[in-house]
């Protein structure tokens, strides 16, 4: 059996969910949707595992915590403390109040900006790339399965056509790999 | 289909739209051919920056003695116009951002908009405080780096340092949360178009993107948590701004309401701002369905809230001054209504607490004409508020003989036309070139709020 890619072609994103959902419970392994826009409910039913991305974020923000406060007390209290208005630099903590927004800030910045670099990394999007989606349609009114039977050893590529026919496909587009 | 509540709130989507059509909607701006319009406003703002640059070079060229300024009224206009810009700015986080955590559907035909008016009007506010420096080329004696006098470092107690910082993130982290959400739009871009020019342009901006499930389950969670973050962030920028003032012992600003009240001026000029624009945008590009009298109507509520808020905030520092019984705190409120300033006082109060109460009248909060009209008011009225809070609390010093008036130079007046210049220039590019609405956002809603949702066919 040669490999093959079966591209079924929705119009609607709820007939593809409930689709995806009549393949899944034959066992059909399905590779990617291709959507122009987030389809909800559809991770769990094509065994998306959720992000781990904010995880990722809340560590950036501690790290942008961490610098601010060991920047404010290196600058402020220990390298070249100042007496500003009568106000001495004596420790940190004492001192902290005027701190809290700097750390602040930095927090934030080190999260967002941790964050969307981490997004474009684990995404593979950068200026540049070219993009895989296998139909311009797909970002503009249409949803696209992608099924390999390479993935789909027990569940044969005609039997994978007709479910996807049955469930509403409007188009279904087969490419040999 | 889910249409359970288009019955109860008002279509946020008009017309007769599919997935297609939306696509078709918010690029025909892009693809099409520019009309005279929009030539005729580009012409006028573009010369209107030239002419700001124009000034900026001959501040930097001369020094900021070119200004109106003296000894007694050291911060006027560069101030005042930074303040109105960064609050202006205001806006767009708060409907991109706080609208997102509360899930506020109508924030998706305009929050693309309000980011972009956000990012210009930041670039706007930064250059005042760049430029009040005099030597701009040091700049950089902002950031905390070693000099070559010696490890002499920043004061991070003062505000103005804080500002740099806050301003420095709240620019960047609103520009990436804006781009982020950019990115698929400019994909559906890319791919409809034929010209390979245009192509290869918007590949470029788009990075790449293909929409896979895994991408967009990752778009999601970005999108929140840069909500989550934007959202203390917003909040904690006019509050430092304002601390700008708070933290002095001038009579005027040495007071605890700065924070909440210029947070809600922020707001309040922002939204009148976004108005001013989307009213023009949505009539110059054909938006009339996806910028709907239900949207206008919306922001109107926020503008009646914020209005009100500020309202109360200058009645509280009346009362407060005279409560307190310091009688410098007395007279700087005294002199503020009466004194020499008592004009650009009565602007900001009619401007800013009367006219807004008139969208208490649904007639008027449902009317495109009057609201923009009360825009420009708010507008005027907010810019009025920075100059009385700046100036009228310096001209009068602790020392009578040091009195004063602040004389506006021609040059002041160019800088801040330049950068209404800029600001519109700007914006006018964006709307040729980016899609002016998140419009795969606005898909997702199609079903549930449109007029007429159809059901695909088969």
């Amino acid at each position: 059996m040669s490999k093959q890619i079966i591209y079924g072609v929705f119009d609607d994103e709820e007939v593809l969910i409930s689709s995806a959902k009549a393949l899944r419970g034959q066992g059909v392994k399905i590779r990617d949707v291709f959507s122009p826009f987030p389809i909800h409910g559809l991770d769990p039913v094509i065994g998306i595992k959720p992000t781990r991305l904010s995880n990722a974020a809340f560590f950036y923000g501690m790290f942008g915590t961490s610098m601010a406060v060991l920047m404010t007390w290196y600058m402020m209290i220990h390298d070249w403390p100042m007496n500003v208005g009568g106000k001495p630099s004596f420790s940190w903590f004492q001192n902290m109040p005027a701190f809290i927004p700097v750390t602040f800030e930095l927090t934030v910045f080190c999260a967002a900006h941790g964050m969307v670099l981490s997004y474009l990394l684990v995404n593979k999007i950068y200026p540049g790339r070219k993009a895989h989606n296998p139909d311009p349609r797909s970002t503009d009114d249409k949803f696209i399965m992608e099924i390999q039977t390479a993935d789909n050893k027990k569940v044969a590529g005609s039997e994978i056509i007709s479910v996807l026919r049955n469930t509403g496909a409007i188009e279904i587009n087969q490419k040999e790999l | 289909m889910s249409n359970h509540s288009a019955s109860v709130r008002e279509p946020l989507i008009l017309g007769d739209k599919t997935y297609h059509q939306i696509t078709e909607d918010i690029a025909q701006p892009i693809e099409g051919k520019a009309n005279g319009l929009f030539k005729i406003l580009f012409t006028i703002s573009a010369l209107l920056a030239l002419w700001g640059v124009a000034c900026f070079a001959y501040t930097i060229g001369t020094g900021i003695g070119v200004w109106g300024l003296n000894k007694t009224v050291g911060w006027a206009w560069d101030i005042t116009n930074f303040v109105w810009w960064v609050g202006i700015g205001h806006a767009g986080t708060l409907i991109s951002a706080i609208l997102l955590l509360f899930r506020q559907r109508w924030r998706m035909s305009i929050n693309r908009s309000a980011e972009a008016m956000t990012i210009f009007a930041v670039i706007c506010a930064a250059l005042f405080p760049v430029m009040h420096m005099g030597r701009v080329w040091m700049a950089y004696w902002v950031l905390p780096l070693p000099n070559t006098f010696g490890s002499l470092w920043v004061n991070f107690n003062s505000p103005l340092l804080w500002d740099v910082f806050a301003i420095s993130t709240y620019f960047t982290v609103s520009l990436v949360f804006w781009y982020t959400g950019l990115i698929p739009d400019f994909a559906t871009i890319r791919d409809r178009q034929v010209k390979p020019r245009m192509k290869k342009i918007y590949s470029i901006l788009s990075f790449g993107w293909s929409g896979s499930a895994k991408q967009w389950s990752r778009f999601e969670e970005v999108s929140l948590v840069l909500a989550g973050l934007s959202t203390p962030l917003v909040l904690s920028v006019h509050t430092i701004v304002s601390m700008d003032f708070a933290t002095s012992v001038i009579p005027g600003w040495h007071t605890t309401i700065f924070p909440p009240y210029f947070v809600a001026g922020a707001i309040f000029s922002g939204f009148a701002m976004v108005l001013t624009l989307l009213i023009i945008m949505r009539k110059v590009l054909h938006l009339e369905d996806y910028i709907t009298i239900a949207h206008v109507e919306s922001m109107n509520k926020i503008i009646i809230i914020t209005g009100s808020i500020v309202g109360v905030a200058y009645l509280t520092e009346l009362f407060v001054s005279w409560y307190s019984g310091v009688e410098y705190e007395q007279y700087a409120f005294l002199n503020r209504a009466t004194g020499p300033y008592w004009w650009s006082y009565w602007s900001m109060m009619t401007c800013n607490v009367i006219t807004p109460q008139l969208f208490w009248f649904k007639k008027i909060r449902k009317s495109l004409l009057a609201t923009f009209i009360i825009s420009i008011f708010v507008n005027i009225g907010m810019w009025f508020e920075r100059f009385v809070i700046i100036v009228t609390s310096l001209h009068r010093d602790y020392l009578p003989s040091s009195w004063t008036m602040f004389h506006p130079t021609f040059i002041d007046i160019g800088i801040f036309l330049g950068t209404i210049g800029i600001f519109f220039t700007l914006f006018l590019l964006f709307s040729r070139t980016f899609p002016v609405i998140a419009l795969n956002e606005l898909k997702t809603i199609l079903k549930s709020t449109s007029e007429n949702p159809k059901p695909p066919h088969h």
